[in-house]
């Protein structure tokens, strides 16, 4: 039995429809992932999970109840907001306790006891006396997580809660975090427009776009099996090449040709469809190699460096081939400089093809996708 | 050789004289509209010391000859002791009620939706065109109708509503993130729960502000106490000061009586400044936004 459950969840502000028909559910102790562009649609998902914002249409069940009209206190649920959202002029520790004081629900060695433990597990209990000015972003964060704890509800959620927050330290807290869900288990929904913080925290992550749902996987079956264009682009740092290729038949192989290559297909599901139509042809910029670090026999392609970049770890090339930009990682220190010609490789085991509406119509891979769920848009 | 140290010196003299002279200009400017601005209140400090007489010679600038005398006779005989206790209660009343009054109406304005609120809104701002003085003559035959004339209640009553407090209180609401409200949604806090714990604490510098600056206008009203009030024993400090006009010693007014009856009405708005004046500058500063 699914823990949460969004069927056909619409939300229109007036005019403006945020949230276009969501069907998704999410497994009791999951921590899902929401990620997408700005404006897609998130934090109104969210939001309505919580009761923060009306449904428009649809249905949303919690633990198997409707809660469609049930206020956010009684959902059961703790937030944590991307501006953290503490009183200033409470301490922590009054701050983390202002929720269970005010419900009056709770005895007062109950809350003692709960802020200790949270305190605990956080490993802030040096901070419970300071105020939110006289803590650093970060702390800010632990007590904010801190506060969601102390309620011990059925279901996190959590709007963009690492954004304010510097590069080093969002991944320190990001690792904090998955540990934190390791211990407590609890069913949680992550709101992130970052897809490297999808890919790290999630078990599986529901990419949104538009205000619908794009796919929903695991993240290496994202990465691997993108369902459609914006899945192949929005996943993956730098993003997916995408050039326009015809799919051709040439003596018992399939091959996309583009006007600067011509790249033999591996027979798998799906390519006898493309045969004859025009495509999307992807391939990640990592999956493109030198032609040096190549077997003598691999079928190369001559491409033209336009700009590097070198990121440290890697030197990225934009590239030029046959009029269409492409992307390049190759190994950092590579003497490579604009307006050379390159002789590159494609990973064979990686390519995809995209029909004319976006979506994914072939990987080249041998591999089956774990999940078989099918794109959810229609 | 000779041409270079000539202009570098010509260049560098008039840049420290200049910077002198502009200093002094600019000092002596400063001092002169600080003095012409204390100028009244240290005339009037003076004065209060001064026999009618002494008040006449227009030379006579220094300490007078009465010393506190005048002011014992202004709370003595005059009782103006009666007259600022009762300002005194009239201004904390409304202080109270009226920032009490505007909080409200600020949560009911920002915190909950309602049909018609932003015409709500703008009609509150619009009573900003009809102060008191305005409708003094409605008002009074209200007050005689509802029974409260010659009474603390009719001097009160007609202040406790603001536009501006709910102006600021709305605006500065407006400013506190909504997330806030979220949070206290989700953890069930209820709204006065919310206005007491939350909001009046994170409002103090606005409260106290508006508490400022309704103190000192409400112990300045003259004109409705004076056609409201009748009884004499019940009137406000301001009215007061206009019965020391009254008296007079051998047909000269005693303008060192009356002086020293403004200088002790001056007295609580200046020690309600001084203690809060910090608030009162971060209102101010909203304001401008
Ligand atoms: N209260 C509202 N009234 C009208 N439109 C709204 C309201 N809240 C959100 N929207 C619109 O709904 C859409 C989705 O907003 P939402 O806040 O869910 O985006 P998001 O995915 O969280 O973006 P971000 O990453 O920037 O936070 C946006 O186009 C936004 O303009
Ligand atoms: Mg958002």
């Amino acid at each position: 039995m699914s823990h949460i459950q969004l069927d056909d969840l619409r939300k229109r502000f007036g005019d403006v429809e945020a949230v276009r028909g969501i069907d998704l559910e999410i497994e009791k102790g999951e921590f899902l992932v929401l990620v997408g562009p700005s404006g897609c649609g998130k934090s109104t998902t969210l939001r309505m999970l919580a009761g923060l914002e009306d449904i428009s249409e649809g249905e949303l069940r919690i633990a198997d109840e409707r809660v469609n009209g049930v206020a956010p206190k009684n959902r059961n649920v703790a937030m944590v907001f991307q501006n953290y959202a503490l009183y200033p002029h409470m301490t922590a520790a009054e701050n983390m306790k202002f929720g269970m004081k005010s419900a009056g629900d709770y005895g007062d060695d109950e809350i003692e006891r709960r802020l200790d433990r949270a305190a605990d597990i956080l490993d802030i209990p040096e901070l419970m006396e300071r105020k939110p000015g006289e803590l650093s972003g970060g702390e800010r964060q632990r007590v904010a997580i801190g506060r969601a704890l102390v309620r011990e509800p059925e279901v996190f959620l959590l709007d963009e809660p690492l954004s304010n927050l510097d590069a080093k330290l969002r991944v320190q807290m990001r690792a904090e975090l998955l540990k934190l869900h390791q211990e407590l288990q609890t069913t949680t929904v992550y709101v992130t427009h970052d897809q490297t913080e999808a890919m790290t925290l999630g078990d599986r992550v529901a990419v949104l776009d538009a205000g619908q749902l794009q796919q929903v996987a695991e993240p290496q079956e994202l990465y691997d099996f993108p369902a459609n264009r914006f899945v192949a682009e929005f996943i993956g740092n730098p993003a997916m090449n995408l050039v326009p290729v015809d799919v051709v038949e040439d003596g018992g192989e399939v091959r996309a040709e583009h006007e600067g290559f011509s790249v033999g297909l591996p027979d798998q599901a799906g390519l006898d469809d493309a045969v004859g139509q025009s495509a999307h042809f992807g391939i990640r910029p990592e999956d493109v190699s030198l032609a040096g670090n190549l077997p003598a026999d691999a079928p190369t392609h001559e491409i033209t460096v336009s700009v590097t970049e070198p990121l440290g770890e890697s030197l990225l090339m934009h590239c030029d081939v046959g009029g269409d930009e492409i992307q390049v990682k190759a190994e950092p220190r590579a003497e490579i400089r604009p307006g050379d010609d390159i002789e590159v490789g494609f990973d064979e085991e990686r390519l995809h093809l995209f029909d004319q509406s976006g979506d994914a119509v072939y990987h080249s891979t041998s591999a089956t996708p774990k999940t078989s769920e099918a794109p959810l848009t229609e | 050789m000779a041409t270079n140290t000539e202009s570098t010196a010509a260049t560098a003299r008039p840049e420290l004289s200049d910077y002198l002279s502009d200093d002094l200009v600019i000092h002596g400017l400063l001092v002169f509209s600080i003095v012409l601005m204390g100028l009244p209140l240290i005339l009037a400090v003076v004065m209060s010391t001064q026999t009618p007489s002494e008040v006449y010679e227009v030379t006579n600038v220094g300490i007078g000859s009465q010393g506190l005398a005048n002011y014992q006779t202004a709370l003595g005989e005059y009782n103006l002791g009666q007259y600022m206790w009762n300002s005194f209660v009239m201004a904390s009343i409304i202080v109270v009620g009226k920032v009490a009054l505007s909080l409200l109406a600020a949560l009911a304005l920002v915190y909950y939706r309602f049909p018609y609120e932003r015409a709500v809104f703008m009609f509150i701002l619009l009573t900003l065109l009809l102060p008191v003085p305005v409708r003094i003559v409605p008002l009074f035959q209200l007050m005689a109708d509802l029974g409260w004339a010659n009474s603390m209640l009719s001097i009160t009553g007609p202040y406790i509503a603001s536009a501006t407090a709910v102006f600021l209180f709305r605006q500065h609401f407006m400013s506190i993130p909504a997330s806030l409200v979220d949070n206290a949604r989700l953890d069930g806090v209820g709204p006065f729960t919310f206005l007491v714990k939350v909001l009046i604490p994170m409002s103090k510098g606005m409260i106290a502000g508006v508490s400022v600056i309704t103190f000192i206008y409400a112990w300045n009203q003259y004109l409705w106490p004076l056609v409201v009030i009748s009884a004499q024993e019940k009137q406000v400090v301001q009215v007061g000061i206009r019965y020391l006009q009254g008296a007079s010693q051998s047909g000269l007014t005693q303008w060192g009586l009356i002086m020293a009856g403004a200088v002790l009405a001056l007295i609580p708005p200046l020690l309600v400044l001084v203690v809060l004046h910090r608030p009162l500058l971060k209102t101010f500063a909203i304001q401008q936004k």
